[in-house]
């Protein structure tokens, strides 16, 4: 048996023709917190969906265990995303629902658990997020960070194999941030878990994580532990994580020249 | 003809062509997404308190504007039908007059317009809500079927409530015509009422008021939900998609009306 539990072999995804993707190459080994990194449309959330079976691409594969996403069945498919937990950018929670009835929604869906056992393990979840005294608070009721965490309650809700976050600081405060590390890390080590995280906030992924991919312009720029891309020397990895306002990636969006733009305007 | 009148008149024709292949995109989309509900129906209604709770929304709480409009539509009913038929000597078949408009017609047809304008703008206002808050994403990624859990239960609570709500539109409309009829005109009450029993037909009319009800619930109701689910995940998408859910919705149900219409008569 492989190592990895997932594997994204030569991967190419794009929307109208346009390539977002252009031959990834990825590895996530078992039981480890693994960051992909990249600017601000740079198609992270993306390679989640596609590990999901959210997306197809158009050419290459995505592998979780043995078998590829893309070319499951309905019915498989749904069975493989019974082993993976999402936690969505803005935590995703059914509105209509209270906190409780959020992480008791998966469990009430895949099993025909007693309600004794389902409020046992809804607590047990919810008391590990730090959140059991919320219960009853509506999903609307909570803030941003709450909403976070209950959500990745909920993603962790039947104990999956792998769990998938998207951007799951942002617009996070920094003791909201500081708690959903130690969630990550905690649950991942916890429940022996694969954790992907898909972030731009280098600070906090780099103080957690094990393994760093970055993407830019469709392809893996750079890759290795937090360690190794702090001292790496490539420019782009360089300026993206000391936040350098220009280099590699141009502070302007493309644009004619400058002078010709202006003067263009008192030809008139 | 100038070149620049060619080519407006081929970027007129493009734009065309856009707009009609986009709309049988849309048709087709339409179409695979009530198969889909369809075929999942069977799992939603397994689970009757998820449809049950759907009846409660679209229907119970429209009961209000359905109730108040039929009274009033019954009313106004009784008093234009007095106007034209006491010229003619028979006031007394007012009764039949507001029976069959109510029963044949007006009945299913407004009920259908306002459910499309009270319930079917909540239903796409909440599946595109739902759809840009990627709460139907999460659902597909807990490997919960959004079509089995959100849509086919919203399905079957519209098609369910639009023939029972065009039912009472009917009898709290004749109540309404009653009320103006005989205590306020002074038309007979037992001719008010004899005359309607004697002419109104079950089959001929009280069956094919409610099959009407049922195929406008079928069409309004998937409209609502497919603008829902198709809208882009935006403010703008939702509402553009919610003025889409009532056009489309009148539209279809005036239309889907006379269809039904030239088939029962003839």
């Amino acid at each position: 048996m492989t190592d990895n539990i997932v594997e994204i072999d030569n991967l190419s995804f794009g929307y109208k023709g346009r390539l977002l993707h252009k031959g990834i190459n990825m590895s996530f080994p078992r039981g480890k917190i693994v960051a992909i990194m990249g600017g601000s449309g740079s198609g992270k959330t993306t390679i989640l969906r596609l590990i999901g079976g959210q997306l197809k691409p158009v050419k290459g594969e995505v592998r979780v265990g043995d078998k590829v996403v893309h070319e499951q069945g309905r019915n498989d498919l749904q069975k493989l995303r019974r082993k993976m937990g999402m936690l969505f950018q803005m935590g995703a929670l059914f509105t209509d629902l209270s906190v409780y009835e959020n992480v008791a929604f998966p469990m009430r869906e895949h099993t025909s658990l007693p309600e004794t056992m389902i409020r046992d393990l809804v607590m047990m979840k919810l008391n590990a997020v730090g959140l059991r005294g919320a219960r009853d608070l509506m999903a609307t009721e909570l803030s941003g960070g709450m909403a976070r965490r209950v959500a990745l309650a909920r993603a962790v809700a039947l104990d999956p194999e792998i769990i998938m976050y998207d951007e799951p600081f942002a617009g996070l405060d920094p003791i909201s941030m500081g708690v959903i590390c130690n969630l990550i890390r905690n649950l991942n080590d916890a429940l022996g878990a694969t954790s992907l995280v898909v972030t731009h906030d280098v600070k906090e992924a780099f103080s957690f994580v094990d393994y760093v991919y970055f993407i830019a312009d469709g392809v893996v720029v750079a890759e290795g532990t937090p360690a190794e891309l702090r001292e790496s020397t490539l420019p782009f990895v360089h300026q993206f994580v000391h936040g350098e306002v220009d280099g590699p990636v141009p502070f302007h969006y493309a644009a004619p020249d400058y002078r010709r733009d202006m003067l263009r305007g008192h030809d008139v | 003809m100038s070149d620049g009148m060619v080519s407006k008149l081929k970027s007129a024709l493009q734009n065309f062509g856009h707009r009609l292949i986009d709309q049988f995109w849309r048709l087709g989309s339409a179409s695979r997404l009530f198969g889909y509900t369809l075929a999942s129906s069977g799992e939603s209604l397994r689970r009757p308190f998820l449809v049950i709770r759907e009846i409660y929304f679209t229907g119970v709480l429209s009961l209000i504007i359905i109730l108040v409009s039929a009274f009033f539509v019954g009313m106004v009913l009784a008093l234009q039908g007095y106007n034209t038929l006491q010229k003619y000597g028979s006031s007394e078949a007012i009764g039949v007059l507001v029976a069959l408009s109510l029963v044949r017609e007006l009945g299913p047809v407004v009920t259908a317009l306002l459910f499309a304008g009270r319930a079917g703008t909540a239903i796409t206002a909440e599946i595109g809500l739902m759809k840009a808050t990627e709460q139907l994403s999460a659902m597909e990624m807990m490997a919960v079927s959004p079509i089995a859990r959100v849509i086919a239960p919203r399905f079957w609570g519209g098609v369910i409530s639009m023939p029972l709500l065009a039912s009472l539109f009917s009898m709290v409309g004749i109540l309404g015509g009653y009320l103006v009829a005989v205590p306020l005109i002074g038309v007979d009450g037992g001719a008010f009422w004899s005359q309607m029993q004697a002419s109104v037909d079950f089959r001929e009319d009280v069956m094919n008021g409610f099959i009407k009800s049922c195929v406008f619930g079928v069409a309004c109701t998937m409209i609502a939900l497919f603008e829902g689910y198709d809208a882009p995940p935006t403010a703008e998408g939702v509402s553009r998609a919610t003025t889409r859910t009532v056009v489309n919705s009148s539209l279809a149900v005036l239309g889907l009306d006379f269809v039904m219409t030239s088939f029962m008569i003839s």
